[in-house]
């Protein structure tokens, strides 16, 4: 009992992580129908940032600030340098040219910062608590609040905002949003910095526990878009119910099957999950924008 | 295009035979064979991913993953159960078919970025069988290959295995023109442009996509059960999601849909690197930027692009 438990902590934990990652992808997609498969890559590179500064003797809380901006610049840049001057591309030019840019930034980060693992310090000590008789570190409750704040925001973001509104709409009919005066280009453009901006969070929430290294995105990525699907695509609460439910059953794999072979998981989860309900837990059943 | 194509088929392999026969004498050194030894291995991989991301339309970024099947299938077999090189090479082919043709059927009902994540992860898991399976496959430190003996003769030089490399090469290239051409081919490429269009023509779209995914796992594995008796030694980076990049690299740089454009792609991206005295750690992100500019600027890829140019003059 104790050690389900366990697992059922440590799932909940890293679910919380990838249902941020999801968050990402569903801000994008609901804004331009494209998958960013360099999402996974926001979160290492908040993270790997925020070390690279705290290793020049920054304070911490400027460290993470450095590690989010540069990480919503990158996403910034991305959208302006990449995807815009795609223009009209077909969604098999702008995967590939997601994927490019994934690989691109893991390369530059290599270069840049290095190989080798990168650990942060936890936010508040690393003395574990005790809860129903499981070992919980209270960075994992950082996790866990902050992916419930962020989920929040973004719920009320859409609903209550006007640029939520207008990023709906966008994504509704781009043309219809441009006619009666939306800004399309710069929502989208908002959309890629506010998805790199959520990414960069979680990175840095998520990093005392998993440590980071430059191609880590790619696993971040994968399981936050299966999250992603099985909620999904495009609903944020699904994003959420998503991420837990990934992270319990690789958990759970981890724990009573096999640790080595629990990155296969979601891998089967998807294509099993895409046959039977190819539209998620919650997405919408009618819309069909592939 | 259509018409004008199948007559130029003809011409374009006679220039390919030329061109394969004659390189040698152009070839200085070891050093440059070898080279391309690795860019003829490569091709006929990246020929047989382009049947199923240019032809057929599916992206896959987990391609590597049939590769090391290839490999491993052959390096377990000839080292642990004594099979000839030739059989392993045959048996690592049909290996490869069976497990393609097992997960098409799930994995090819998916589309666009589904297909993407899906193919993704079977590179993911092929990586991860590699690196766990300790006992068949050597786990991270990789295994040993014997060298590639067929009926007694002992491809020793590497100018034999140029031999081999390029009379390979030459047959892929001919079977892809050919199935470009076959009815089979021109269902693909309809399904390519509009699926429920081609659903509606008649063309049986599941067994046409699940029938290019079992041939471009085909000419994988081919090319990974080569690559491993040519280097002597593989690991589990064969499978790794860097080289399933690089292939896909390959097809779009040369051009989605054109088999000269898979041959040019893998002749660069495999040159091009020994040219500038190796990437030295920038591999990621030269092979990001050829995918993100060739899909900005060029978005047909080389081949096709050229070959426009080229009509438009004439």
């Amino acid at each position: 009992m104790a050690d389900l438990m366990q697992f059922v902590f440590s799932g909940l934990t890293t679910g919380a992580i990838y249902a941020l990652a999801a968050l990402g992808f569903s801000l994008i997609y609901n804004a331009s129908g494209v998958i960013n498969f360099a999402q996974g890559d926001f979160l290492m590179l908040g993270a790997m940032i925020t070390a690279a500064m705290l290793g020049a003797n920054l304070p911490y809380g400027l460290a993470i600030a450095g590690g989010v901006l540069a990480t919503v610049a990158a996403g910034l840049l991305l959208y302006r340098l990449a995807i815009k001057p795609a223009g009209e591309a077909s969604v098999v030019s702008l995967i590939i040219i997601t994927i490019g840019a994934s690989i691109f930034i893991q390369g530059v980060v290599q270069i840049v910062l290095g190989k080798n693992q990168q650990t942060l310090p936890p936010f508040s000590g690393d003395a574990s608590l005790s809860v129903l008789g499981a070992y919980v570190l209270p960075q994992s409750l950082w996790v866990l609040g902050t992916a419930a704040v962020l989920v929040a925001l973004c719920f009320a973001f859409f609903r209550f905002t006007m640029i939520g509104k207008a990023m709906l709409a966008v994504a509704a009919n781009a043309l219809a949003a441009r006619a009666v005066g939306i800004p399309t280009s710069r929502v989208l453009q908002l959309s890629f910095g506010l998805s790199a901006l959520l990414g960069a969070v979680a990175g840095v929430v998520a990093a005392p526990i998993t440590t980071t290294v430059y191609d880590i995105g790619l696993m971040l990525g994968m399981k936050g878009f299966v999250a992603a699907t099985l909620g999904g695509l495009g609903s944020a609460g699904g994003a959420v119910v998503g991420g837990l439910i990934v992270g319990l059953l690789e958990a759970l794999m981890a724990g009573y099957v096999s640790s080595a072979y629990k990155d296969a998981v979601p891998f089967v989860l998807i294509v099993f999950i895409l046959l039977v309900m190819p539209h998620g837990l919650f997405g919408a059943k009618t819309s069909e924008r592939v | 295009m259509k018409a004008g194509t199948h007559a130029l088929l003809r011409p374009s392999l006679l220039v390919l035979a030329l061109v394969l026969a004659l390189l040698p004498l152009a070839m200085p050194n070891n050093y440059v064979i070898d080279v391309a030894v690795r860019i003829a291995l490569a091709a006929v991989a990246a020929i047989g991913l382009n049947l199923l991301m240019g032809f057929a339309g599916q992206i896959s970024i987990g391609h590597a993953a049939f590769v090391a099947i290839g490999a491993y299938g052959s390096g377990i077999v000839t080292v642990r159960f004594g099979w000839p090189p030739l059989a392993a090479i045959g048996g690592a082919a049909l290996g490869a078919a069976v497990v393609a043709w097992l997960i098409a059927k799930p994995i090819l009902r998916l589309k666009g970025h589904s297909l993407t994540m899906a193919t993704l992860g079977l590179g993911v898991i092929v990586n991860i069988v590699l690196i766990n399976e300790v006992d068949w496959t050597g786990g991270p430190d990789g295994m040993p290959v014997p060298p590639l003996v067929i009926g007694g003769f002992a491809f020793a030089k590497v100018l034999h295995w140029y031999t081999l490399a390029a009379v390979l090469l030459w047959l892929s290239v001919l079977l892809s023109l050919n199935l470009y051409e076959s009815p089979g081919g021109r269902a693909l490429r309809g399904l390519n442009g509009s699926e429920v269009a081609a659903r509606v023509m008649g063309v049986d779209v599941a067994r046409f996509k699940v029938r290019a995914f079992v041939l471009s796992a085909v000419f994988a594995a081919v090319s990974g059960s080569l690559t491993a008796h040519y280097l002597g030694f593989i690991s589990p980076s064969l499978a790794a999601f860097a080289h399933s990049v690089e292939l896909a690299t390959m097809v779009v740089l040369g051009g989605m849909a054109s088999t000269f454009g898979a041959v040019l792609g893998a002749a660069l991206l495999t040159a091009l690197p020994q040219l500038l005295g190796g990437l030295h750690g920038y591999e990621m992100v030269f092979f990001g930027l050829v995918l993100m500019l060739t899909m900005m600027f060029l978005p047909k890829g080389l081949v096709p692009s050229i070959a426009l140019k080229l009509r438009r003059k004439a």
